[in-house]
């Protein structure tokens, strides 16, 4: 393992920017499918189920780099509850990404849906029906989603917070490219 | 470097500008989600005006609520492969369950007071694909559109009867199926019902050629009429009581599958409105049904005949009610399934 890089691997950089942009598009479309009955629901859901497996694919990839390449240090100079935030919020991020499309997948099978994706790849059922576990599934489903969306948004705000006020470099660490200022503090 | 504590004026215009992509993000989500928006015709809205004068059908569907399931197997002849790759079209015999059922959202309605009689049936195929339907007996469905729908449940839920009158002037469609519901034949039984699936879906071939179709299953039973009156003088629950006692005493039950084929200009939109009887058709099957058991403990319960449930080489058409069915069927599926223990099972064969 590399000890102590200044910035991500351009591979975990160019994951992490590819699954934002799906992680975002699906609690969008989880919110919004569920709220319509036009008829583009089923193309908005056929694209919720189809991606949901593909980030559950690409967060597995995601996290055996994680484990190999390791991650740049934080700024010594970050108050200690500010550390250990970072760190919590990135464990649930990984915990909601990999539980969400699992969560998804069982509450499908526990309804007897077939789960067929894009291009009629079909996905057979792990679990048998049951109403009790369909319940429960997709009530977790449906909660860690927006609890899910709510820590997006407190890790973009998060993002923003080093970028533009601490302007400490933790920012340049994921960005695609490298970004002057915070370059001479992480050099 | 700035260090926090003392923002400067540039990080108090960060601050501001962090809040505004928090504020729209979270505003944007809240539109998407439909709560900012309380005139969008959502499943939930819907299902509220299914919601019968009985009350709400706790662990039942939400309409067609009173069902019985069947059993049985699918015959294709191989006549539907011209129109559609499918493999459920392929000759040979596929397993079939289905459900015979009311068109009322009360589980406890007396037969002879519901005028549409239903099918739910998935077709599955060798690799395990899955095929469902539900269908219904008028030759045509009420309204135009999935709003007319819900705007025909609003007005026939009131006590005013202007506001029918309202609705059928605002949705002239709705004249015909007035006239076979007030017309057509009562029969005694729901094997003397054809089934019509009424919405449009695009058959596409080997050759990848797409043929606009809707289907409708045929039945071999003679239909014999029988007045609204006499039917109920035959109890609450005839119908279901009916059908188990024939497969019992005189085996199998048949109906044929035809599918027929649009021409270019016909009203594919529309389930209102029939195509001319000259459209070419095609029998594609025979289902034949084995087996009756009650919904409760029966393998129908489990099932969503969601209408979007489809195998490679059907697809929907520019027809918008099976988008629109399936989102409120599969809402109802869950509150049912959340709501299991008010109907619960009698076996405790089932978790």
């Amino acid at each position: 393992m590399t000890t102590a890089p200044h910035r991500f691997a351009l591979i975990q950089r160019l994951l992490h920017w590819l699954m934002a942009v799906c992680i975002l598009a699906m609690l969008f479309i989880g919110a919004g499918m569920v709220a319509t009955i036009a008829p583009k629901y089923l193309p908005l859901i056929l694209l919720h189920k189809t991606l949901g497996v593909t980030l559950l694919v690409l967060v597995l990839i995601r996290l055996a780099l994680r484990l190999y390449y390791g991650a740049p240090p934080l700024p010594a100079d970050l108050p200690g509850a500010m550390q250990l935030g970072a760190r919590l919020s990135h464990q649930l991020l990984y915990g909601l990404m990999i539980a969400l499309p699992v969560l998804g997948l069982g509450m499908l099978w526990a309804a007897a849906y077939p789960v067929v994706l894009y291009g009629g790849i079909q996905i057979p059922p792990l679990l048998p029906q049951s109403d009790g576990v369909h319940t429960l599934l997709w009530n977790a489903h449906a909660y860690l989603g927006f609890a899910f969306f709510a820590l997006v948004l407190l890790h973009l705000a998060a993002g923003l917070f080093h970028a533009l006020i601490r302007r400490d470099g933790v920012f340049g660490t994921m960005a695609l490219l490298p970004l002057r200022d915070r370059m001479t503090r992480a050099e | 470097m700035n260090l926090p504590g003392k923002p400067s004026r540039s990080g108090l215009g960060s601050l501001v500008m962090i809040a505004a992509v928090l504020g729209g993000g979270a505003a944007a989500f809240a539109y998407t989600a439909g709560w900012l928006s309380p005139e969008r015709l959502t499943p939930a809205r819907m299902i509220a005006a299914l919601t019968p004068p009985s009350g709400v059908p706790l662990g039942h569907r939400r309409n067609h609520a009173k069902g019985i399931c069947f059993t049985g197997t699918f015959e294709a002849n191989g006549n539907g492969v011209e129109l559609s790759r499918a493999k459920v079209f392929e000759q040979g015999r596929y397993p079939a369950l289905g459900r015979f059922n009311l068109g009322t959202a009360d589980p406890n309605a007396v037969d002879a007071t519901v005028r549409v009689r239903g099918m739910g049936l998935q077709i599955t195929a060798a690799d395990g694909e899955a095929w469902r339907m539900a269908m219904i007996n008028p030759p045509f469905f009420a309204v135009s559109t999935p709003q007319a729908f819900h705007d025909l449940l609003i007005a026939s839920g009131k006590k005013d009867p202007e506001a029918m009158k309202a609705f059928i002037r605002a949705n002239p469609e709705f004249g015909p199926f007035a006239a076979w519901a007030k017309t057509a034949p009562w029969t005694g039984s729901y094997a003397e019902e054809p089934y019509h699936g009424l919405n449009s879906f695009v058959f596409t071939d080997a050759k990848g050629g797409d043929h606009t179709v809707r289907w409708s299953l045929l039945p071999s039973a003679r239909p014999v009429p029988i007045s609204q009156a006499d039917l109920e003088k035959r109890g609450p629950d005839y119908l279901e009581q009916e059908i188990t006692e024939r497969v019992r005493s005189a085996g199998p039950l048949r109906w044929t599958m035809v599918t027929t084929v649009a021409d270019p200009g016909d009203p594919t939109a529309d389930p209102s409105k029939p195509w001319p009887e000259t459209r070419r058709t095609v029998q594609v099957g025979t289902l034949i049904v084995q087996r009756i058991e009650p919904e409760r403990d029966g393998p129908c319960r489990d099932i969503n005949f969601d209408p979007a449930v489809l195998p490679q080489g059907i697809r929907v058409s520019d027809d918008p009610f099976p988008a629109a069915r399936s989102s409120v069927y599969r809402r109802s599926y869950d509150l049912r399934a959340a709501e299991a223990k008010d109907y619960p099972r009698t076996e405790a064969a089932k978790p």
